[in-house]
């Protein structure tokens, strides 16, 4: 009962991803492509560098570099607390 | 783990890791990499600086080192960058670039170039407030890490 159960949502799943697999989009061609243009086109002048992937990381989308320093900063925080020692280990 | 060998290799590597990883964080804005990823390799430098060398030399070299002072100072230096947009913008605007302002404000051809230093904007600031955060993080993890180990084998 407990293999044939298996079996059959294994089977099941395996033909989920195959349909999901061949009715996938081609390579390079995403159905949104204006804001991809607007990066291409215009990151250079705007925010004057010329990496674009810099641009986008510290400019356009600053608030998702400010959640991952947050992020580096909780788990540093985490870490020094965890394993702080009494007798003064400058860290 | 403190081999001649190893020893030998620290001293000639971790010059060159170190200006490397600098070289990653102020040319973020011109060249593939930034702010995470040159912090990244110059704590691997400093990391490769803790593994081979001894406890009291690993402590008398980095006692003084101020490393939380660092990782509060990229913090702090990284949302005050963010907070300069407050200025007639909104919040993460890059007031700087385009600007004429006498650090990184240089303007940008457009189109192919060889890429000026003197220009970004912010983001230079950004990536050296990033940079010197992500280097005290992971250090400070390695370091205590390093210390913990060194201290219970010391015990056994």
């Amino acid at each position: 009962m407990r293999t044939s159960l298996g079996l059959l949502a294994f089977i099941g799943f395996t033909l989920f991803l195959l349909a999901a697999m061949i009715s996938i989009r081609p390579f390079g061609e995403p159905p949104h492509r204006e804001m991809d243009d607007w990066f291409i086109t215009h990151a250079q002048i705007e925010s004057s560098a010329n990496n674009v992937v810099t641009s986008i990381v510290f400019d356009y989308r600053g608030f998702d570099t400010l959640g991952e320093a947050t992020v580096l900063f909780t788990a540093v925080s985490g870490v020094l607390m965890v394993l702080r020692r009494k007798e003064g280990m400058k860290k | 783990m403190t081999t001649t060998i190893i020893k030998t290799t620290t001293k000639i590597l971790t010059p060159l890791i170190l200006v490397f990883g600098s070289y990653i964080i102020l040319h973020g804005h011109l060249t593939p990499g930034g702010g995470f990823q040159g912090g990244a390799v110059f704590a691997s430098g400093l990391a490769l600086l803790i593994v081979a060398n001894k406890y009291e030399t690993v402590k008398s070299l980095f006692e003084k080192a101020p490393l939380s002072v660092l990782e509060s100072i990229g913090a702090v230096g990284f949302l005050g960058m963010a907070c300069l947009g407050f200025a007639g913008y909104t919040f993460f605007k890059n007031v700087i670039a385009n600007s004429g302002f006498l650090l990184f404000g240089g303007k940008t051809p457009s189109g192919i170039n060889p890429g000026y230093l003197n220009t970004g904007g912010t983001l230079p600031y950004m990536n050296i407030f990033v940079g010197m955060k992500v280097l005290a993080g992971l250090t400070s993890i390695i370091l205590v890490f390093f210390l913990i180990m060194r201290r219970e084998r010391d015990e056994w």
